[in-house]
């Protein structure tokens, strides 16, 4: 049986196709970035089949590649198409042991939107390679076997993406062949996910019932077996997902590197990683926290007028402020916190775990600091509550820790802003990346109260006090100020709460 | 501070040139910000450079990171000293054309000990000088990080490399011990001896890559377009016929027709396939309808599943 009459003779029954992917879909101009995804569930699921079956009708698979497959494991499944678990799992070792080591990603495409799918492994590991799949992925698959529905596992997994920012969920309610295409079997899985992922503060939740293996539901309708659903396929469903996108309204620009090509120019790169820019825009450089106009916008290709999220660009000012690399550029009405002590939620990746009071490099954007972490508290993804716990966090543990650094930080909170509120933790002697991290709030509001020292605290309009910090004696002692920027009203309510505190 | 750009520098901005879609943009952006990256936190980057269409991407996409300014590292070309004929001529030109800092290293064993791929077989022909060739040059440049334009869709081990990916001092790459890669934060901390390879094509496509050569009007090795060429079939594939190093083979006769590459390398190595395609359009088009994989041109992914791999963990980019 050739293969694109196996595809056939999937599709022929339901005689509804509508949006038969085209062969040159990819060659389409595309209206949206790719949509970044990551499958969770185990190979007793049907993950590798799901995954190949998306390959495979989608036509990112070639026949060569299918012929090496056919040739590797001289056995097809009862539908004459490959063992898609061969196509998926590349290494030698996986092959031999028939396990998948490690995060792999796979590329696919309709002729409306093409797709980067992060592929991990549901068991081994887990924790650690699908905090890395979904760090970057707009759209989470969780995949249950529709004979067993809803495990553990899927609470752990759903926790993950969760945690990990992902809003938006499809259910996979797979192996639907297998319960005789029972809707109310469908029905009640989709009820107990949903109250699962609102429970988690996901709302936009997809169940779709499908079998991989036979091809319905996943880029193909099966009107034929489940004449009574009539909502989207799998496919369908993602190419209407958004992509995520930063929350916060402030421009935010990490400093990668200064370009001066020659003694008259000076342009800072990097990549927008929040809100926009136009030229005649005031900026604060932070964590100097020195002021500046935005004079030009410099790409390759031209001078821009306004630069957005996720644009690679060279920004350059309007005087001689001191920037470099691992500084970041904001805007002056909107900016990020500033400080020392800051709480972030942590997923360890190595075997060591991540221990209290060690000095770790922390990076963030292009900045690299020194930090200690201090766990306080471990997520017990079973039962998905958080457990006042302090000492080493393991391997896979996911803990609330306290930040403390050494010179100023700069962040938001990764709820605002998933770009400047995320960073890694990196051994100082193994070099390996140790834990990801979240920012979650800058720990005390009133950082420049501290005992040990004469401290003044003015009140001063805003647009006197950008004045002020553009002057040079200011600029000089920057880091010996605080400043918070706040309504009068706020700062008289903190006034009162400090005046307990103290 | 004066804002003015350099003028000599000022490279002509294409006003009228067709935007680039979101998607591509989305991959440029991407491209750009690793580059930029990895020239901020290595002492000595350097460009692996194999003047094929994705080379010519990464070259594209590191003069726009860099913009205004020059590329800030040089490009290395590990010769085999089998490479296609065209491919050196329009490499000599990009050069210049670019103003670009260029290394070239040919492993001095291919000429002392006359490795050929034709005596010594494509494994152990690409294991000398490839992959040796380009463990001297980066030994010899002492460069501790080195870009290349693999993609993760070209093939199975490929789909699971970071896009900084760590080599030991003896470049090898430990698929196993591979440092988790969250986010757009890349890892770049390592001892002396040891380097990573940079990959800013990690998330493009083959038709990603060949419809941003369209939208950028970026030069390629006329090979790529369909010509009448001189050719003999050998162990399946059309191997160009130029090359007097060629020697026919009992039975082997030298065939005319209109042909051309999806993928260059060394010529001996390296099949064309037969097609009309004289222009990118036709090029693209003709996509619309392969159902074979690019590398399926490539003798050096056939030798054996894994074969790839395997290469990689003895220090093929």
């Amino acid at each position: 049986m050739t293969v694109s009459a196996t595809a056939q003779a999937v599709e022929a029954p339901t005689g509804t196709i509508t949006a038969f992917p085209a062969v040159d879909a990819a060659r389409l101009p595309r209206d949206t970035r790719p949509l970044r995804l990551i499958t969770c569930g185990s190979v007793d699921d049907g993950k590798s089949t799901l995954i190949g079956r998306l390959l495979w009708d989608t036509k990112a698979v070639k026949e060569d590649q299918a012929a090496t497959l056919r040739r590797d494991s001289g056995k097809q499944n009862d539908l004459g198409l490959p063992d898609f678990a061969l196509l998926l799992d590349g290494l030698q070792a996986e092959r031999e042991q028939g396990i998948t080591i490690d995060v792999a990603y796979r590329y696919f495409a309709t002729d409306k939107r093409s797709f980067i799918v992060a592929d991990t492994p549901g068991h081994e590991q887990y924790t650690r390679n699908m905090a890395t799949g979904a760090s970057t992925a707009d759209l989470a698959i969780l995949l249950v076997d529709a004979r067993t529905g809803l495990l553990e596992q899927t609470r752990r997994h759903a926790t993950i993406a969760s945690l990990m920012g992902i809003k938006q969920f499809v259910l996979a309610v797979n192996k639907f062949d297998l319960v005789d295409y029972d809707r109310a079997r469908f029905d009640q899985i989709s009820h107990q996910f949903r109250e699962l992922a609102l429970s988690l503060g996901v709302r936009q939740i997809t169940a779709i019932p499908m079998s991989a293996l036979k091809g319905e539901n996943v880029v193909y309708d099966g009107k034929a077996s489940m004449p009574w659903y009539d909502g989207q396929t799998l496919v369908e469903v993602l190419e209407l997902a958004t992509v995520r996108s930063a929350q916060t309204v402030g421009f935010r620009l990490p400093v990668q590197r200064v370009s001066r090509p020659g003694e008259s120019f000076r342009g800072y790169q990097g990549t927008v990683a929040g809100g926009s820019v136009k030229p005649g825009d005031s900026v604060v450089i932070l964590p100097s926290g020195m002021v500046a106009n935005v004079t030009k916008i410099i790409t390759f290709d031209l001078v821009r007028n306004a630069a957005v999220t996720g644009d690679a660009i060279t920004l350059v000012l309007d005087r001689q402020v001191d920037v470099s690399r691992g500084d970041m550029i904001v805007s002056i009405d909107s900016q990020p916190q500033v400080g020392l002590d800051f709480d972030a939620q942590l997923v360890a990746l190595q075997s060591e775990g991540i221990q209290p009071g060690r000095r770790y490099w922390l990076k963030s954007g292009s900045r690299r600091q020194r930090v200690t972490a201090n766990p306080f508290s471990q997520l017990d993804l079973k039962t998905g509550s958080w457990n006042q716990r302090t000492g080493l966090l393991p391997m896979n543990g996911i803990g609330k820790v306290h930040l403390s650094f050494d010179e100023n930080a700069v962040f938001d909170a990764y709820e605002q802003n998933r770009t400047t509120g995320a960073f890694i933790l990196i051994d100082p002697d193994t070099n390996n990346t140790v834990a990801g991290g979240m920012i979650t709030a800058k720990r005390s509001s009133l950082t420049g109260f501290r005992s040990d020292e004469t401290r003044v605290v003015l009140s001063l309009p805003a647009d006197l006090a950008d004045q002020l910090m553009a002057t040079e004696l200011f600029s000089r002692r920057r880091d010996e100020t605080d400043l918070l920027r706040m309504t009068a009203g706020e700062a008289s309510q903190i006034f009162k709460d400090a005046a307990v505190d103290i | 501070m004066p804002s003015t750009l350099p003028e000599t520098e000022l490279h002509n901005p294409q006003t009228t040139k067709t935007p680039l879609d979101p998607h591509l943009k989305a991959l440029e952006n991407e491209a750009i910000h690793i580059f930029r990256e990895v020239a901020a936190e290595f002492d000595k980057p350097v460009m692996l450079y194999s003047v094929g269409k994705d080379s010519s991407v990464l070259l594209h996409l590191a003069r726009k990171a860099f913009y205004p300014g020059r590329v800030p590292f040089p490009l290395l070309h590990v010769n085999t000293g089998w490479k296609f004929a065209e491919m050196i001529a329009f490499r000599n030109d990009i050069v210049k054309k670019y103003d670009l800092d260029f290394i070239e290293h040919i492993n001095p064993r291919g000429a002392a000990e006359n490795v050929t791929p034709f005596t010594h077989g494509s494994a152990l022909f690409t294991d000398i000088m490839k992959t040796e060739g380009l463990r001297q040059a980066l030994d010899a440049g002492g460069f501790d990080a080195a870009f290349g334009g693999a993609r993760r869709d070209e093939e199975a081990s490929r789909a699971k490399e970071r896009i900084y990916s760590f080599r030991t001092p003896e470049h090898r790459w430990d698929p196993r011990a591979q440092r988790p890669e969250l986010w757009n934060i890349y890892n770049g901390m390592i001892r002396k001896g040891e380097s990573v390879r940079a990959f800013p094509l990690s998330n493009w496509t083959e038709v990603d890559i060949w419809r941003y050569i369209q939208v950028e009007d970026i030069p390629l090795v006329p090979l790529y377009y369909a010509k009448e060429r001189p050719y003999v079939e050998r162990d399946g594939m059309m191997i160009l016929a130029e090359d007097p190093r060629l020697e026919l083979l009992p039975g082997e006769t030298v065939k005319h027709g209109s042909i051309r590459f999806r993928t260059l390398g060394d010529f001996p190595l390296t099949g064309a396939i037969p097609s009309e395609a004289t222009n990118l359009e036709e090029v693209i088009a003709e996509l619309e309808i392969a159902t074979v994989s690019e590398r399926q041109g490539r003798a050096i992914d056939r030798d054996q599943s894994g074969s790839m791999e395997k290469k990689k963990r003895e220090g093929y980019f």
